[in-house]
């Protein structure tokens, strides 16, 4: 009985304590970004660039929400399939033994520091990817997103976003992976049994049941994305500007922009950056939000059957 | 974040102060070996520019092998976290890429507990322009034309006003790769505020530690834009020029009012013997001159300084940063900066210092 109460009390403080820390973090950087936010002379939202201790500042987070949202988009897209497909190379297709290196590579990778994958993709991807990004010029060059007008190819959102895509595939895959396994047996030998090839027991059978874990793999790394700090501080140009063309040098994003000004900023910068950082939680604390609806939605779905 | 930081430093220094007051400091006047360093033992602490930080960790193995009993720290946590350190009465001294004015002087006089805080310029630099181009082996650029590439005007190597001060060489038909710093930096600060100043009418965006300009390319630290430079064609950018020779970059020459300069420490020395001392007293605050017609003087400089107490350094301090300072301000010790791609301070500029560093007590 005393044992309960304890207990109770116990994991109500730890529950309570997440809250407080994340509200206190919210309510810091809000504090802190206030003095920037007022003397800023320019607009916060629309203005292309971050001067914040020049005379009179002027900054703003245009630029770096779009540099912030498009490499993500370009991780997701080529990150969610290619993780996806691997789960179900490991999970379902594979001899167990042959399976279980591939997942441990997979695993491996996840554990491999940022850093190594900005430095790896700063001295050895930057350099083999200009004839892919030329490629895309060439040949995709009418769609305005694959245009590049400056013929050159090093320092874009798009590398920045193929190195991404390569951090955050093994968190995808590892957690989609798990979700795959726990398809009920019974549901995929009744597929089987009425004469559905594997892909369509995958798509009728796997797919369904495991659709909020896939979603919720694909917002751990979107998170892990947005959030990305150093790798992407290395590979970006870090120019403050909105360019649609994605293989051109350009892109910043909130978290690049806080690791390589930091250092150096004055009392106004630091508060600015703060600020920046402000925009970014309320970012990542949005998309998991949506993230957290759709997975509920989905669950009574699959529950529901 | 930045109190934080603050507090825990001064949690930090405190314990080191209890263990080193024992240790007190004597000017015990021994030198030794083949240096003539007039010698204090004890400990202090120092922090701030991260620019002049291989400068004075050179100098700061030199004095503590000569000197026994001697430990100098320093640490390059940046000039402002120097200032404001040095200002809490953390450290004995702070290293600072422009000379501490205004406010952040008036505190620091503060913290001298019976005279000015003064400003010791000590370490000079320059900042070059390094390319990479195959088959140009002298590259002149006028501020003009240095201005224009930077801010996108000229794009191509054979641009007719990079050609009209480089007849006789053959500049390719290729774009011009520019390069600048994505991060926050004193480097930039030079560089844009020489441009601002020696080509006004070419560059008209905001000097300071952030590229303001448009196009080209960042890459983060001095490192990074002077790999990109080296592994990247038809490219340009600017790297102090201690990273430049280490890497062995070609480097521009540039073309002032008073001729064809190399960048050499040499060259760069005279151009800082034109800067006028704007302090008072014996803080030396400088006010170099971009646009000096002087005779083979490298314009694109920057002077690093020393801001510590003329008078009022605890009395556990005082004598190992006056004897520090005094080796540093030396003939001999400035000479050494030279062969690490540092800018001695002009023999002009070094009788006020060393008068200065003499005034400290």
């Amino acid at each position: 009985m005393n044992g309960d109460k304890v207990f109770f009390g116990l994991s109500r403080a730890a529950g309570v304590f997440v809250l407080l820390l994340t509200l206190g973090i919210g309510v810091f950087l809000a504090v802190t970004a206030v003095p920037a936010l007022r003397e800023n002379t320019a607009n916060f939202f629309t203005t292309q660039q971050w001067l914040p201790d020049a005379n009179p500042p002027a900054f703003g987070i245009a630029a770096l929400a779009f540099g912030t949202v498009m490499t993500a988009i370009i991780a997701m897209v080529l990150a969610v399939p290619v993780g996806t497909g691997i789960a179900l190379f490991v999970a379902i297709y594979a001899k167990p033994t042959l399976g279980k290196v591939v997942a441990f590579l997979v695993d491996l990778l996840a554990a491999v520091p940022s850093i190594i994958f900005g430095l790896w993709g700063l001295e050895f991807l930057m350099g083999n990817m200009i004839g892919v990004s030329a490629w895309l010029d060439t040949w995709f060059g009418w769609i305005p997103l694959f245009a590049n007008d400056q013929d050159v190819y090093t320092r874009s959102i798009f590398i920045a976003g193929v190195v991404l895509a390569i951090m955050i595939i093994p968190t995808i895959s590892a957690v989609t992976r798990e979700v795959f396994v726990q398809t009920p047996q019974g549901h995929v030998e009744a597929a089987l049994a009425l004469g559905a090839t594997r892909w369509e027991m995958i798509r009728m059978v796997v797919f369904p049941y495991s659709r909020p874990g896939m979603i919720s793999a694909a917002m751990l790394g979107l998170g892990r994305a947005l959030g990305e700090t150093i790798a992407v501080a290395l590979l970006l140009s870090a120019l403050f500007e909105i360019n649609w063309h994605i293989t051109e040098p350009g892109g910043n994003t909130f978290a690049a922009n806080i690791a390589l000004k930091w250092n150096e900023a004055g009392s106004i910068g630091l508060s600015a950056l703060v600020a920046s950082g402000l925009v970014l939680f309320l970012i990542t604390l949005a998309v998991n939000m949506a993230a957290r609806l759709i997975v509920a939605r989905k669950r009574d779905f699959v529950e529901g059957h | 974040m930045k109190t934080t930081k603050t507090v825990m430093l001064t949690a930090a220094a405190a314990a080191s102060v209890f263990a080193l007051a024992a240790c007190g400091s004597s000017g015990s006047n021994t030198s030794s070996g083949n240096s003539n360093i007039d010698c204090a033992s004890g400990s202090i602490k120092a922090s701030g520019s991260s620019a002049q930080k291989n400068a004075i960790t050179d100098w700061i193995n030199a004095y503590q092998e000569a000197c026994e009993g001697a430990t100098i720290d320093y640490q390059a946590n940046g000039s402002g976290a120097g200032i404001q350190d040095f200002i809490n009465a953390q450290t004995a001294f702070a290293g600072t890429d422009a000379a501490a004015k205004d406010k952040d002087l008036d505190a620091a006089t503060k913290r001298c507990a019976s005279g000015p805080a003064i400003n010791i310029p000590m370490v000079g630099g320059a900042v070059v322009a390094a390319y990479n181009v195959e088959g140009v082996d002298k590259l002149v650029l006028t501020p003009k034309t240095l201005a224009g590439i930077f801010s996108n005007k000229i794009t191509k190597w054979n641009d007719p006003a990079i050609a009209a001060d480089n007849q006789g060489t053959k500049l390719p038909d290729a774009n011009i790769v520019q390069f600048h710093r994505s991060d926050s930096s004193g480097t930039t600060a030079n560089f844009t505020d020489f441009l601002s100043q020696a080509a006004k009418a070419d560059w008209t965006y905001e000097p300071g530690k952030e590229w303001a300009a448009p196009g080209g390319q960042g890459a983060k630290g001095t490192e990074g834009v002077t790999s990109a430079v080296s592994s990247t064609a038809n490219s340009i950018g600017y790297v102090e020029l201690s990273f430049a020779q280490d890497q062995k970059l070609k480097t521009a020459t540039l073309k002032t009012a008073g001729g064809e300069v190399e960048p050499t420490s040499e060259n760069a020395s005279k151009a800082i013997a034109e800067a006028t001392v704007v302090g008072s007293g014996n803080n030396l605050a400088l006010e170099l001159k971009y646009d000096t017609a002087a005779q083979s003087a490298y314009p694109i400089v920057l002077v690093t300084y020393e801001l510590t107490c003329e008078k009022g350094l605890p009395e556990n301090q005082l004598g190992l940063t006056k004897s520090f300072l005094t080796y540093t301000s030396s003939n001999d010790a400035q000479k050494q900066l030279t062969e690490i791609g540092y800018v001695p301070i002009p023999d002009s500029l070094l009788t006020k210092v060393q008068d200065a560093v003499k005034a400290i007590s």
